[in-house]
């Protein structure tokens, strides 16, 4: 059954599954472990992230191909959900209407663009999308009458997804985690004052709604993605990954293959964009289109692991993670460096984005497998250690001459 | 050494062949194929003239080339690095922002006395040097760039890519640690501001007003693309970088350490991306830590639009950027950045290498 639905692709390592069942359990439950509208926006962008950050992974981890139009996918599905419930109204067939449009849409840019794809080279590919994405960019902040221009435009989600929609008339108890393990830090003593600080009543919205519903998709859209790269398919692209060259002289078209990813990581991210609008219920260039979003996208899926799906999950949540709480963490350390010239301004809530960049640098040199793959060749290796593998794959026969 | 060692690949093929009365139509087709930069720049000049009236086409043209100036200095240091070493630098946005505030510290709090002086030398007591800062914090900034982030990963453009875009991040942010978030405003100096008017006596072009500053950007472009072909085509480093950037091992195996040489082409192209930075940031009179990344859209249209790694590509990549971007932001402001990427666009699919190809990527 786990392995069905894992595609037989499973963690591989204890300390890995450990994490990903932490971050699993945590979305699953997390209306009920965790209070308040911050981490409950926390929590809806990391299932939104894990989608573009698996559909990113499958181009640049699998593929190798790199383009910074990933981001433009996803503006284009925020964007038609955005414009389809303006027009025609805050009801669920304008939302699927907007999403069906967006898909279609993206379908034939990124056919365009993966033809595009035929008549230049790799190099150039992440140069003319960079370019292309920056055009659409330009082009959606220009078109005020249509798109709102840098204000943006407000979602009107259908009524059973808004907050107003109480689905059930009583309240939930919930329990939240990060003041339970302030609580027994600060005072173990006390455990029943700590229990009790930390209990909440959690009364059902549509939001709560709206958020099981997208992490369901984005559940299904993972799974989807980790079959087709352990398919004969995502065989192939890894074959392109290696050498193209190679993979081409052995009868497949690359360039279909190719063409055929950059479609297919298009049409996720257009989806995760559609279901960023309904939970964000609100966009604008700076949150779908900026090219620093972009570069976001890359340093989530350079960071948990180029090439491992698995790494979409890791990456998204830990920078995410860090994008919302870093800032605080460096604001307590702040008030301990305050008056130091340079390092007070170093280490300024402001600049968290420098060290995530220092780390990200860090980790390409270092771990370029990003934390998943460093955790698999960690236990790869303890496990080569613990015992001489008799049953591990033979050594490939020296080729006669 | 003699005439064939010397061949240039930077100028242009064809030709030698005895001349001969040609019909219009082949001669036509002949200069398309063979001389692409030149029909393109020349197919836009006619049509935006049949577009626009004459006298407001002359001062689009001036501002366009201007434009295309300012782009050629932060352009050149990009295309090179490419031909040479094969290093795609994303991080060259930042450079041109670092070079932007550089010379505007020296412009706004160092020199602001003599910036603000009528007077034009008192004024160039204050440009020069901060042209000069701004080349020489680039290029130093360039040397520990190339030293700690993109030494360790030559030939793996993949890695290239990941890590430029890093270094480029940690470098804005720096930028904004040291000048701080806020935008830094940063006047023209006296003698820049203004424009000059056109005598009404003159004939066709009587009475047409023209900004001092686009002026200045024009004659600098123009002199730093002349001494650049000088360097290129002229001198012993010259026939070094083209030697490189047709084959790298050969350079290597005659002796050279192509290393060393392409640590100075890459100073070089910080110190261009710097001074590029300043005098866009003085068009500008306003610096935005982001700046450089705004420009390196612009930049990337252009060294693809010449072909990676040619000069001369990359000038003429410029105008057309330049000219492209102001004709249609005067017939339709909202459609500059869309035209620009077109054009691109258009010429990748008539020539996949760009308008003068160099380099086989």
């Amino acid at each position: 059954m786990l392995n069905r639905i894992l595609s037989g692709d499973y963690p591989r390592s204890k300390p890995l599954t450990a994490l990903l069942l932490i971050i699993v359990v945590s979305l699953l439950l997390g209306p009920f472990l965790f209070d308040g509208i911050r981490a409950f926006t926390t929590l809806g962008m990391i299932c939104v992230f894990i989608m573009v950050v698996a559909a990113y992974d499958l181009m640049l981890g699998y593929t190798h191909i790199v383009s910074f139009a990933h981001t433009m996918f996803f503006g284009i599905g925020a964007y038609g959900v955005a414009m389809a419930t303006s027009n025609i109204g805050s009801t669920f067939p304008a939302v699927l209407i907007g999403i069906t449009g967006a898909l279609a849409l993206s379908f034939v840019l990124s056919l365009l663009l993966g033809l595009l794809s035929l008549r230049v080279k790799a190099i150039f590919f992440a140069l003319v999308t960079l370019a292309v994405a920056f055009a659409f960019l330009s082009l959606v902040t220009q078109l005020y009458v249509i798109t709102g221009g840098e204000d943006g435009m407000r979602v009107r989600v259908p009524r059973e997804l808004g907050p107003a929609f109480r689905p059930l008339d009583g309240t939930l108890p919930g329990i939240d985690v990060p003041t339970l393990l302030k609580g027994l830090l600060t005072q173990p003593w006390n455990l029943g004052q700590v229990w009790q600080d930390s209990l909440f009543e959690l009364r059902l919205s549509g939001r709560n709604v709206m958020y099981y519903a997208l992490l369901a998709v984005s559940a299904g859209v993972f799974l989807f993605l980790l079959r087709l790269v352990n398919s004969p398919f995502g065989r192939v692209l890894q074959a392109i990954r290696e050498n193209e060259f190679r993979a081409e002289a052995l009868g497949y078209r690359t360039v279909v293959y190719r063409t055929a990813v950059v479609i297919l990581a298009a049409l996720v991210a257009t989806l995760a964009g559609a279901a960023f609008a309904l939970i964000n219920r609100y966009v604008n260039p700076e949150n779908t289109l900026n090219f620093e979003l972009m570069v976001f996208i890359l340093l989530m899926c350079v960071i948990g692991g180029m090439g491992t799906l698995y790494g979409a999950i890791v990456g998204s949540t830990l920078f995410i993670l860090a994008q919302t709480y870093l800032q605080d963490l460096l604001k307590w350390v702040g008030q301990y460096t305050d008056g130091i010239p340079l390092v007070e301004n170093l280490l300024g809530p402001g600049h968290w984005l420098l060290w995530f960049g220092l780390l990200f640098v860090l980790s390409v040199y270092f771990f370029p497998a990003g934390v998943v793959g460093q955790l698999r060749i960690w236990s790869m290796r303890r496990r080569s250690r613990d015992q001489q593998p008799p049953d591990g794959p033979e050594a490939e026969p020296l080729p006669q001459t | 050494m003699n005439k064939e060692t010397t061949a240039m690949p930077m100028s242009d093929p064809i030709q030698e062949a005895p001349r001969q009365r040609r019909s219009p139509r082949v001669w036509l087709s002949d200069f398309q194929e063979n001389q692409a930069h030149l029909f393109l720049l020349a197919a836009m000049l006619i049509l935006s003239l049949a577009v626009i009236d004459f006298g407001t086409w002359l001062v689009l043209t001036i501002s366009g080339i201007a434009m295309g100036g300012m782009l050629f200095l932060m352009a050149s240091g990009m295309t090179l690095t490419f031909g040479l070493m094969s290093v795609l630098n994303l991080a060259h946005g930042a450079f041109i922002s670092l070079g932007a505030f550089a010379g505007g510290t020296v412009l706004a709090f160092w020199l602001d006395g003599f910036a603000g002086a009528p007077g034009l030398m008192s004024n160039l007591v204050a440009i020069i040097p901060a042209l000069l800062f701004a080349a020489f914090v680039a290029g130093i900034v360039g040397l520990v760039f190339e030293k700690l982030v993109i030494k360790p990963v030559y030939g793996d453009h993949l890695k290239q890519i990941l890590v430029t875009v890093g270094g480029s991040i940690i470098l804005m942010q720096l930028i904004e640690v040291i000048w701080g978030p806020n935008e830094i405003p940063v006047t023209r100096p006296e003698s820049l501001s203004g424009a000059l008017m056109l005598p009404e006596s003159l004939p066709v072009i009587g009475g047409i007003v023209l900004e001092k500053f686009r002026l200045l950007a024009v004659v600098l472009g123009l002199a730093i693309y002349a001494a650049m072909l000088w360097v290129i085509d002229r001198t012993r480093i010259g026939i070094l970088i083209r030697a490189g950037v047709e084959s790298r091992e050969m350079v290597e195996i005659q002796g050279y350490r192509i290393h060393l040489l392409f640590l100075g082409v890459f100073i070089a192209g910080s110190a261009l991306a710097g001074l590029g930075g300043v005098m866009w940031g003085m068009y500008k009179e306003i610096l935005t830590p982001h700046m450089g990344d705004e420009m390196m859209i612009s930049v990337i249209v252009v060294i693809i639009l010449g072909g990676l790694g040619s000069i001369r590509g990359c000038f003429y990549g410029a105008l057309l950027v330049g000219l492209i971007n102001l004709y249609i932001g005067f017939v339709e402001p909202r459609l500059a950045a869309v035209a620009t990427v077109g054009l691109m666009v258009g010429v990748l699919m008539w020539r996949p290498q760009g308008l003068i190809p160099v380099i086989k990527v």
